[in-house]
């Protein structure tokens, strides 16, 4: 069964690359430009995994990772965190809210691919 | 006429009474022993003689009698007078010799008494200078201290453990000031000022808090414990405060008791703003660049990937090519933004122009070989820089071109350019082609001059104070210089500087008599009147019918602190009435329309004065009248004036109740007061203050010493019946 990846990112110029990588990679690709977006399509959509930017209009990263946590339907939902804050403390936060790993930018996609699939290995 | 003395004529009694005893016990023996012819013959021969017998006795008498009132005088009335007068001695101050008089014993016991008397005199003498001396060395050490205060460039604020100000410097006020949220009205005087309470500025609970932390590391005996705190005023402005304790003079035996406190303050708000935008440039800047290398690595590695339809190689490119321009322009604009001024900076100070010009002329003729001549130097320049620097790379540069282009002559300029000011050292080429080739690439060298070698170059220096540097070539003229452009103070700071340069008398900011001040343990009707805080204040208005539309159109205000009168804490404002001023009026007060104009209006006003006037009594001059013109204010301004109330009036009333007049003029002409530009608000008050000041003492003489006794004697003059 295909598994749907939802990714959530204001900046067009990196949703163009991981959209391409995560169709190549053979997943179905939902897209969201911001943290509503993001939310809104993860309730609709019932995504596998969830490819999250910190930095967004609306609602940041940190929000929707807090608010789809609070919902049991999403408990299991591996989400990856793409930030491009670099502070540890920034890192902690966003464990703390719910992320089941992260990715500082900027990262190598290879290595993006893997994580996306062990996270849903895990999760399956 | 002598004094008739009872004791000699007791003696002589006496003594006539043993004669006549005597006379007839040695008469009556003899006759006795004589026969009747005997008798007979001595009764016709003494009685023919009685009379001569008896008056033999009376002479005789009257010659002892003299004798002992002699000998009285000498031994008895002597030693009596110089007893009498000794006790004087005893009791008074005088000084005086006494007249030796009466026996030798006596004159010698006076002699005596003399001597100690001036022993006395010299011992009252020399304790009499020690004091003086050991006075005039406390006011010599105050008013260093005051030296020393007023030209820190520090803020200085001293608290009792209450908080009460007893010490303040000039920068202190102006901070205070900046931190006013009226600063055109009260110029900060509500929050700074003797007696006042520093908690007014800041927090009482934060205060308590850093005192609590420095006890608490004092009882553990640190030897000199202090607290740093920052926080934010009612203004908004940000302070860092730091606190150290005021200890009482130890003795031997027992530690320190902490009776007060220092407060050193920075105005931190702009340095922390620099710092917040700065610290938030950066970090958007990290940011969003990892954003962007994130998505072009992505792009990239796409990219990589040999089957990439050629549609989607083109929008991978034109992702790479924004990205990389979007870098490109944020590092543009960063080196425009503030970050620039991120680099380290020296400390700078504020310094006069042309005090650096002159530095530099006696630094460069110190060096030999060159004279220096300053042309064209704006005076009113104030720069900020480190002139130890600046100096060494002035003299540096000067020594360079002695040495290497055969220069006898520089002349220093300073003039304003945009937005920074511009130092030239000029000189005239001797050989323009030898300058041309020597002269550039100077800035990159390490400075060396007079024997001093420094690893510095001129554009450290100039980097330091986020200037600039060049060699530049007159058309005209044909004279070269080299350009620094220096940053100018901020013109607050210039301000500060030069209105403390301008201020020569040495104003009363402090009053160490508070430390004493207990905080108010009796009520304020039992508080002695040379003790209390009043704010003494004049209005001045469009009529005499404030109920009825007239307004107040000034208001003045001194304040009289622990029995002094501080002239400099002083509170002046003009008020636009926001109605006509009679011009019947204009002649009393001196106040035109056009001088209103623009002023703020009463309820600005008014709140600013009550806080002037906090914990204070109130004295005006016929204060019925002031006070209904505060009153009438009250629902307009929200703020209730029920401070207690002196009156001049009344109490010179009181202290003088058979004069006929108790006007000002009156009472100020009485007490001889001249007070410069009377008839003004300030000048008024200041009048007001200055017989409140001397009211004092006479009501004291009266045995009225505190403001309940003063309202209670005030009360049943007859002037207290006229009412407003």
């Amino acid at each position: 069964m295909t598994k749907t990846v939802l990714i959530a990112d204001d900046e067009p110029n990196i949703l163009i690359s991981l959209e391409y990588l995560m169709k190549r990679e053979g997943y179905r690709v939902v897209v969201a430009h911001d943290g509503q977006e993001a939310c809104e399509l993860i309730e609709r959509e019932h995504p596998d995994m969830v490819l999250l930017d910190v930095m967004m209009p609306k609602k940041t990263g940190f929000d929707v990772c807090h608010e789809i946590r609070a919902n049991a339907a999403f408990k299991t939902m591996p989400i990856l965190l793409l930030t491009a804050k670099g502070r540890d403390t920034d890192v902690a936060k966003g464990l703390a809210l719910g992320a089941n790993d992260y990715m500082t930018k900027p990262f190598s996609t290879k290595e993006l691919a893997q994580k996306v699939r062990d996270l849903l290995e895990a999760a399956a | 006429m002598r004094r008739f003395d009872k004791r000699v004529a007791l003696g002589v009694a006496l003594i006539g009474l043993i004669c006549l005893v005597w006379l007839g016990a040695t008469g009556g023996l003899i006759w006795s022993t004589l026969d009747e012819t005997g008798r007979t013959i001595v009764k016709d021969t003494l009685g023919e003689r009685m009379i001569v017998l008896l008056a033999m006795w009376a002479i005789s008498l009257i010659a002892v009698g003299s004798a002992l009132r002699f000998l009285v005088s000498y031994f008895m009335t002597a030693p009596a007078r110089l007893a009498e007068e000794a006790q004087v001695l005893l009791g008074t101050d005088v000084k005086r010799q006494l007249i030796p008089s009466g026996s030798i014993e006596n004159r010698r016991l006076t002699d005596l008494f003399n001597q100690l008397v001036q022993q006395r005199e010299a011992l009252r003498e020399e304790m009499d200078v020690r004091v003086e001396e050991a006075a005039r060395n406390t006011e010599q050490e105050k008013n260093r201290l005051a030296a020393l205060m007023s030209e820190l460039t520090k803020s200085v604020v001293v608290c009792n453990l209450d908080g009460r100000i007893l010490l303040y410097n000039n920068r202190a006020r102006m901070q205070f000031r900046a931190l006013s949220q009226a600063p055109g009205v009260t110029g900060g005087g509500e929050l700074i000022g003797l007696g006042r309470s520093v908690y007014g500025v800041f927090d009482r609970k934060l205060v308590m808090h850093a005192l609590e932390n420095i006890q608490h590391r004092l009882q553990r005996g640190a030897s000199a414990p202090s607290a740093q705190f920052i926080t934010t005023t009612p203004s908004g402005q940000l302070l860092r405060a730091q606190m150290a304790p005021v200890r009482s003079v130890q003795s031997a035996d027992e530690t320190a008791k902490m009776t007060g406190f220092v407060l050193m303050l920075d105005n931190i708000t702009r340095e922390f703003e620099a710092q917040a935008r700065q610290d938030h440039i950066l970090h958007t800047l990290t940011e969003r660049s990892r954003a962007a290398l994130g998505n072009m690595q992505a792009a990239l590695d796409i990219l990589e990937y040999p089957d990439v339809e050629p549609d989607m190689r083109e929008r991978l490119l034109t992702v790479l090519r924004e990205e990389t321009a979007g870098l490109g322009n944020r590092l543009r604009e960063l080196k425009s933004s503030a970050l620039d001024s991120t680099v380290l900076r020296w400390p700078l100070e504020d310094m006069l122009g042309s005090d650096l010009v002159a530095a530099a002329i006696r630094r460069i003729e110190a060096l030999g070989g060159l004279s220096v001549v300053a042309t064209e130097v704006d005076d009113s320049l104030w720069l900020k820089v480190e002139s130890f620097s600046l100096l060494q790379a002035l003299s540096y540069l000067a020594e360079r071109l002695r040495q290497e282009c055969v220069i006898n002559t520089v002349q220093l300029r300073l003039s304003m350019g945009t937005g920074r000011a511009q130092l030239d050292l000029c000189w005239t080429p001797s050989a323009a082609k030898l300058t041309d080739k020597v002269v550039p690439g100077w800035e990159n060298d390490p400075m060396r001059s007079g024997g001093e070698d420094t690893s510095l170059t001129i554009q450290d220096v100039v980097e330091r104070h986020g200037g600039a540097f060049w060699f530049e070539r007159e058309a005209e003229t044909g004279t070269v210089f080299f350009r620094f452009l220096l940053p100018l103070a901020a013109p607050q700071e210039q301000l500060e500087t030069s209105s403390v340069v301008r201020n020569e008398s040495r104003p009363e900011y402090y009053d160490f008599d508070l430390f004493q001040a207990s905080a108010q343990s009796r009520s304020l009707e039992d508080s002695k009147l040379s003790e209390l805080s009043f704010t003494v204040f004049d209005t001045e208005t469009t009529g005499l019918d404030p109920a009825n539309g007239d307004e107040i159109i000034q208001i003045a205000a001194v304040r009289i602190v622990n029995g002094k009168l501080l002239r400099n804490e002083n509170f002046d404002q003009l008020v636009d009435p926001k109605r006509n001023i009679p011009p019947i009026t204009i002649p009393i007060h001196g106040i035109t329309p056009e001088m209103v104009r623009g002023q703020p209006t009463i309820d600005t006003v008014l709140p600013a004065f009550h806080l002037f006037a906090q914990e204070t009594v109130l004295v005006a001059h016929n204060a019925a009248f002031d006070m209904r013109c505060l009153q009438v204010k009250e629902k307009v301004t929200g703020v209730v004036f029920d401070h207690p109330v002196m009156d001049t009036l009344l109490l010179s009333a009181v202290v003088h109740p058979n004069q006929e007049s108790h006007r000002l003029e009156a009472i100020t002409e009485r007490f001889n007061i001249n007070i410069l530009g009377r008839h003004t608000a300030l000048g008024d008050a200041m009048a007001t203050a200055e017989v409140f000041m001397r009211l004092i003492p006479l009501l004291a003489e009266m045995g009225i010493h505190t403001l309940g006794q003063a309202r209670e004697a005030a009360q049943k003059t007859y002037y207290a019946r006229l009412k407003y």
